[in-house]
């Protein structure tokens, strides 16, 4: 039994939508750095949808791709939060404003 | 047989030394230098010219012309680094070598105690480089380089003392003049390369003379291109203004100038393209008028000066514009006979002049002098033969010379005649006038100055006996035309570059009592000036005349003691309204508009900048949100853009 595509992609518009709204409204770093994973998976659901329809294993492998590259980045960003919350002792990014005029 | 290029090259190489090595090197290595390497050129000249002569007179010489290298080739138009020896600038070679060589000597006593030696002397040698490459070129571009050179040096020169104001102003003002003139001429060469696509002398002259009638038409604008030129150089109206300043030059200098160099190159030019001249009656024209005026303009102004020098250089202008009637009377060869013989008379009163202001200690106002004859005999001896020379009385050279331009101007118009007939007796009065009141009666100096009276060494008086004995005999060389054809000898030497129709033929024409008449009236208004200066400014009456003259018409005397008013005349006409002209484009067109164009330029920059700057909140969310905005705008785009 096969999943329609429509749904497929109403789920990831959702998920998409949530962790937009999660990376423009929270502060904590943290969070919103979860939010944009959550973007991520997001697209890489619509991915594979759209990898099922045309066929083959392309679909899949792209997206397999895309989580091991945002598995690094998240290591990377983790990383520079560490870094800045040495620094300021928060990692709210409202106080964080450094690249201000 | 030395190369033709070594004789500019040798000063060339003096002023290197001069002035490169002669500061460190001391006055005894500058002397060597400077004066050696014109007395080698001058050695040098006469071994070429004294052949050249005998070839000359023996009736086969083929100018002689020695090609160096290509200079400029583009297109059919071609330049070579070429020299030429004709009749013409043999006879320049001759005297400019000559003249100028007592001229360095000379100077060794009369800046033996300056300090700026080693540079004087490497100008010097530069302007006798640039006279000889003038005279020597055998084509418009490299007597363009030497005409440019020469330029050059007298602004060197004239400011020498360029601490002081008036002579860097006085180095200035001739340059510019003489830039007014050069712009004409350089217009003039741009018509002949046009016209013929060469330079070349040998090739436009003669290519002129065989087509007259396909050449004629541009003629006078090229003739009178060309004697702008020489009006700047030879300080003719009305470009003549920057020669009376030019005293502000050691007096030397002012003797090479106006004498043996700078001055004459205008005549040399007109000589030399005489071909174009002649095709133009209209540029003859002017040139005989330009030169007449200036002959009787300069000298109503020499007779009212009372600097020894500033009469001098009146007097020079007065007699470059004898030498252009005669020009322009088709007398080439006369207009060229009076070049000489004025070099050697004019040098020699401006270096007794040099003399006379040595024993005075700088003094230059003639009011503040009188019987310097007793403390300087061989000062007071060889001024006399100048004067007598530049007066036209008769066995000196400048008689000669003179009579045979007034028979010539005569032949073509009695009135230009009467010109210059009134301005030989101004000549011969205002010489006379500085001969009295220089060398007669008493002193009017003070004591201190009497008592510092003395007669100059050796190398400035020698230099000044043997212009005088030039200057006395130089004139046999061209005797009057009723003699015969064969006794001038000055025509038949060169009749090869000025063709006879225009040169010995006027005279020829008047026949021979008109023109004993003429001589004997020329040197009866000779004496006539010699007799009212002896009874204005000699003896017991000694400026009482000149006096009451003033007095009954003071405002003649003002006017022509201001030399009517020309230079004011220039700062109001030209100077004043080219100084608003360039402060309006300074003050306008430069800094309010061109610099506002810039200016605003960067301020738009700096406005958008500061504008964007408030969008560096340096708040990731609101970067965040910019992104959504932007890609939610890119999105609608491409959803509603035409397909």
């Amino acid at each position: 039994m096969s999943v329609p595509l429509l749904d497929v992609l109403v789920v990831s518009v959702a998920l998409f939508s949530l962790g937009l709204c999660g990376a423009l409204l929270r502060r904590n770093a943290i969070t919103i750095f979860l939010s944009i994973e959550l973007m991520l998976n997001a697209a890489n659901l619509a991915i594979v949808g759209f990898g099922e329809k045309v066929g083959g294993y392309a679909g899949q492998t792209v997206v397999f791709f895309a989580i091991v590259v945002a598995a690094a980045e998240a290591a990377v960003g983790l990383a520079i939060f560490v870094a800045v919350f040495r620094h300021h002792e928060t990692i709210d990014v409202n106080k964080t404003n450094l690249l201000k005029w | 047989m030395i190369p033709l290029f070594v004789l500019p090259l040798l000063p060339f190489l003096g002023f290197l030394l001069c002035g490169l090595l002669g500061r460190k090197l001391g006055k005894t290595f500058v002397t060597v230098c400077g004066v050696g390497s014109v007395a080698a050129t001058t050695v040098l000249a006469w071994v070429r010219l004294v052949p050249f002569a005998a070839d000359a007179f023996a009736g086969h010489a083929a100018p002689i012309l020695e090609r160096y290298g290509s200079w400029i080739r583009a297109g059919n138009v071609s330049v070579d680094f070429a020299m030429r020896l004709d009749p013409l600038s043999a006879l320049m070679l001759s005297f400019v070598t000559f003249v100028g060589f007592l001229i360095h000597v000379y100077s060794v006593g009369y800046m033996h105690h300056d300090e700026g030696y080693w540079r004087y002397f490497s100008y010097l040698n530069l302007f006798m480089f640039a006279m000889l490459t003038l005279v020597l070129g055998s084509n418009f571009l490299i007597l363009f380089v030497g005409w440019e050179g020469v330029g050059l040096c007298s602004y060197l020169l004239i400011a020498f003392d360029y601490q002081k104001e008036s002579s860097a102003r006085a180095g200035r003002k001739a340059f510019v003049a003489n830039r007014v003139g050069d712009f004409g001429f350089l217009i003039g060469l741009f018509l002949v390369l046009g016209l013929f696509g060469s330079l070349e002398f040998d090739r436009i002259f003669p290519a002129a003379a065989a087509a007259p009638e396909r050449f004629a038409p541009a003629m006078t604008a090229i003739a009178l291109c060309l004697f702008i030129g020489a009006c700047g150089k030879s300080a003719q109206l009305p470009l003549y203004v920057w020669l009376p300043d030019a005293m502000a030059g050691p007096t030397p200098v002012s003797a090479l100038i106006h004498a043996a160099t700078m001055v004459t190159a205008g005549v040399y030019v007109v000589a030399r393209a005489n071909v174009f001249f002649r095709l133009s009656p209209t540029a003859m024209a002017v040139v005989a008028i330009v030169g007449g005026a200036t002959a009787l303009f300069a000298a109503i102004i020499g007779t009212a000066q009372t600097d020894i020098k500033k009469v001098l250089a009146y007097s020079t202008i007065s007699q470059l514009g004898y030498m252009f009637l005669a020009c322009g009377v088709g007398a080439f060869v006369a207009g060229m006979f009076h070049v000489m013989t004025h070099a050697f008379f004019k040098a020699l009163l401006f270096l007794g002049s040099g003399s006379v202001i040595h024993a005075m200690g700088g003094e230059q106002d003639m009011r503040r002098m009188g019987g310097l004859r007793r403390a300087l005999p061989v000062t007071y001896w060889t001024f006399l033969a100048a004067t007598l020379a530049i007066a036209g009385i008769p066995v000196w050279a400048g008689f000669f010379s003179k009579d045979e331009i007034l028979g010539a101007v005569f032949a073509k118009s009695p009135a230009l005649w009467a010109v210059g007939f009134v301005a030989a007796g101004l000549t011969s009065f205002y010489m006379f006038r500085v001969v009295y009141l220089t060398f007669f009666g008493t002193f009017r100096g003070t004591e201190e100055e009497k008592h510092h009276l003395h007669e100059s060494p050796a190398t400035m008086t020698g230099p000044l006996v043997i212009l005088a004995i030039l200057s006395t005999v130089g004139g046999f060389v061209g005797l009057p035309a009723f003699l015969g054809e064969r006794a001038n000898l000055f025509h038949r030497f060169l009749s090869p570059i000025v063709p006879p129709i225009a040169a010995g033929a006027l005279i020829g024409e008047l026949g021979c009592g008109t023109e004993i008449a003429l001589i004997a009236a020329s040197v009866a208004v000779a004496l006539v000036g010699w007799v009212v200066a002896r009874t204005f400014y000699s003896g017991e009456r000694a400026g009482t005349v000149p006096e009451r003259f003033v007095r009954a018409f003071p405002g003649v005397h003002r006017v022509v003691e201001n030399k009517f008013y020309v230079d004011e005349l220039y700062e109001a006409v030209i100077y004043r309204p080219f100084r608003a002209l360039s402060r309006m484009f300074w003050k306008v067109v430069d800094t309010l508009i061109i610099d506002g164009l810039v200016n605003a330029g960067s301020f738009l920059v700096e406005l958008a900048g500061d504008l964007l700057r408030f969008f560096t909140t340096g708040n990731v969310r609101n970067y965040a949100l910019t992104f959504l905005l932007g890609i939610v705008a890119l999105l609608a785009y491409l959803g509603w853009a035409p397909r």
